[in-house]
């Protein structure tokens, strides 16, 4: 694995707090979120619909919905440069250069109306100041990287005329072809057929990898992360219940909400199970969260103080979470 | 053993494909090739394979919402592709279909009462008070709460609102539900109570089920027997249990390496990209000559781009395993060790 060794994370968040206005009141999507990312390493945010994880990806991307979201707190520090407080123009000039990101719906995410060699050379003109002719060539040459067959000729193609698998290379194609330090892939593969998500995933890290880019992504799909990444940091209800080396976390999860998914991910055995084992009951209203700790309506592991206190997080060796009474127990696979 | 609930034969759903100026029929698109399957009350018959393959056409058209271009479709001993459209109507009392999205099946303008009181109204099912209990009844069925009862879809959560279509789907006490991507769109720990509840129902009522899924890992803990498609035909079919331990088909070998395992010590990336089969799934409306799966084929061989392959029985009488490739054919695979 090539690293570059560097003194501090290309990613810094520290504290995030993300509010939204709705009808029903300010709401905290983000709750006092902290997490780093140094340069080659892939770390991944795992939650369910609602846990905060793609507000989170848009708040560091400084692509928040205006006026109803704003970071109410906290920091994020790309390479030292805080981007919370940085103006519009300059984010723009950040985006696509320094921090890209790759949306979960590729075709939504391209414009239909344009060839790929026109969406994909307008990236390298305006950040990186290559002629037309030499933003051709850089963007084939990225197309080849990720796998597309005949790139000189595909580059003149239109995103309709390309299957999904294709187009998400495009996608992470464009969004690494200006070296970004950082590049944030909101549920790359979850709207491709598992055929497709190993080579797309792959080609993704082999990339990665060769150029040295800090990777965030985010999915709801343990056996992603557990292929892909690093270090994975578990959401619920937008707070972090955990974060440790993928290693470590598959081996022991300590936070019951951990335990609880990954025995709940439906997976090939040997033996069929009568009945999966599940997580019972469901996410609380982020407009009216518990004042404990926000598994504790869901969890087995409950004591008194979980229901009014918030539990803090805990740090043990690489792993913390944030739970008074963590799961000991195996993990059944 | 008597007629089996549903038995489907050589169903075929072929879409016209018009362009031009005229408008033409310029190409059929086969969306259901030549499919045939039983299935019996009190079991599951999985659907797996890629987007595109037909499943959920199959699916439609075995309620005929899609009506078949060619083949037979009996629901118990009664063939369906005869039926008028009362007689049909009638008909479909026995057979519900719930679909994948749970925010676009139900109507927004509805409560949850008059949502579920619409099938027993159609099919006249008990008297008024009577259909009201009906509705309470179901909603304790599918673990809602009595409350829920007045209240609008936008009120629920993806999960509640799924329990609503399978409330719906209950409501007329149907023999055959087709599940299309039923629980796709749900978080991991909602789709389990999901698939726990279609468990729970199908023990209690006996009611037989064609899962579609994409999801291998789902269709293994839901299905008895499993279908795997592509390209509008099911080119292995057999018992979960044989369909998971000893996949014969490329296509399934190469669909089951794909998964993501939730192990972090396998090395499987990189034994999935390995295997992972070459480019897209081919048009369905120019489908590649011979077998359709040659063209992304580890295995392929010459005799695969000229002639399709039979299906065959390399089970038992009792223990079927169909499929639909030159490899397992005995006659060939002693031409080809001759060529």
């Amino acid at each position: 694995m090539t690293r570059i060794n560097q003194p501090h994370p290309v990613l810094r968040v520290d504290n995030l707090c993300v509010e939204f206005a709705t009808t029903a009141g300010q709401i905290r999507a983000v709750d006092q979120l902290s997490f780093s990312v140094e340069a080659g390493q892939t770390l991944g945010i795992v939650g369910e619909s609602g846990c905060g994880k793609s507000v989170t990806s848009l708040a560091i991307m400084g692509l928040l919905p205006k006026p109803a979201g704003r970071i109410v707190d906290g920091s994020v520090l790309l390479d030292g440069q805080e981007l919370t407080r940085l103006p519009e123009g300059r984010l723009r000039q950040l985006r696509g250069a320094e921090l890209s990101m790759i949306f979960q719906e590729p075709m939504t995410a391209l414009n239909p109306v344009y060839s790929i060699a026109r969406q994909m050379t307008a990236v390298l003109k305006r950040h990186q100041q290559l002629s037309a002719r030499q933003a051709r060539h850089r963007a084939i040459e990225m197309l080849a990287r990720v796998g597309i067959p005949r790139p000189d000729q595909r580059i003149d193609d239109y995103p309709h005329q390309l299957s999904g698998g294709m187009r998400q290379r495009v996608m992470i194609a464009m969004a690494l072809s200006c070296q970004p330090k950082l590049l944030i892939a909101d549920e790359p593969t979850t709207a491709l057929d598992v055929t497709t998500q190993a080579q797309v995933l792959r080609q993704m890290v082999d990339l990665q990898q060769e150029l040295g880019t800090a990777v965030i992504l985010i999915t709801h799909d343990l056996g992603v992360i557990a292929e892909t990444c690093d270090q994975a940091v578990v959401m619920y209800c937008g707070s972090k219940v955990e974060q440790a080396p993928v290693a470590d976390l598959f081996l022991q999860p300590r936070h019951p909400y951990t335990a609880g998914l990954m025995q709940s991910i439906p997976r090939i055995r040997e033996h069929k199970l009568d009945r999966l084992p599940v997580i019972e009951g469901q996410v609380p209203n982020l407009a009216a969260l518990p004042p404990g700790c926000r598994f504790a309506g869901r969890c087995p592991n409950r004591e008194d103080r979980c229901v009014q206190q918030q539990p803090p997080l805990t740090e043990r060796g690489a792993q913390q979470f944030a739970c008074f009474n963590p799961w000991n127990g195996p993990v059944e696979s | 053993m008597n007629a089996p609930l549903l038995k489907v034969e050589n169903l075929a759903k072929h879409f016209p494909v018009r362009g031009g100026l005229l408008r033409r029929v310029q190409a059929q698109l086969k969306a259901v090739d030549g499919v045939s399957f039983e299935l019996e009350a009190h079991r599951t018959f999985g659907l797996v394979g890629e987007s595109g393959c037909g499943k959920s056409t199959l699916g439609r058209t075995l309620l005929r919402l899609h009506e078949p271009t060619a083949g037979r479709l009996w629901f118990e001993g009664q063939d369906l592709t005869e039926l008028d459209t009362s007689a049909l109507k009638r008909q479909r009392k026995q057979m519900q279909i719930i679909f994948q999205d749970p925010f676009a099946s139900l109507s927004p303008r509805r409560t949850v009462y008059e949502t579920l009181r619409e099938p027993l109204d159609l099919h006249r099912i008990g008297t008024a008070s009577g259909r009201k209990r009906r509705i309470q009844e179901l909603l304790e069925v599918v673990g809602l709460r009595p409350e829920a009862i007045h209240r609008y879809p936008h009120e629920f959560s993806g999960g509640q609102r799924q329990r609503i279509g399978i409330a719906r789907a209950l409501a007329v006490e149907p023999k055959l539900i087709v599940a299309d991507e039923a629980v796709s769109a749900l978080d991991v720990s909602v789709q389990s109570q999901i698939l726990n509840l279609i468990g729970d129902l199908q023990r209690e009522f006996g009611v037989a089920f064609v899962f579609i899924s994409h999801d291998l890992a789902v269709v293994q803990h839901i299905s008895h027997e499993v279908g795997v498609m592509y390209l509008g035909q099911l080119v292995e079919q057999a018992s979960v249990e044989r369909i998971y331990s000893m996949p014969t088909h490329p296509y399934t070998k190469a669909l089951l390496k794909a998964v993501p395992k939730p192990d972090p010590q396998s090395d499987d990336l990189d034994a999935a990209a390995a295997s992972v089969l070459e480019g897209d799934v081919p048009s369905p409306i120019h489908p590649p000559s011979g077998c359709s799966f040659h063209t992304r084929c580890p295995e392929a061989m010459a005799i695969c781009r000229s002639q399709t392959p039979k299906s065959i029985n390399i089970g038992s009488e009792t223990d079927p395993h169909q499929v639909r490739c030159h490899l397992v054919d005995p006659a060939l695979s002693l031409h080809i060790k001759h060529e």
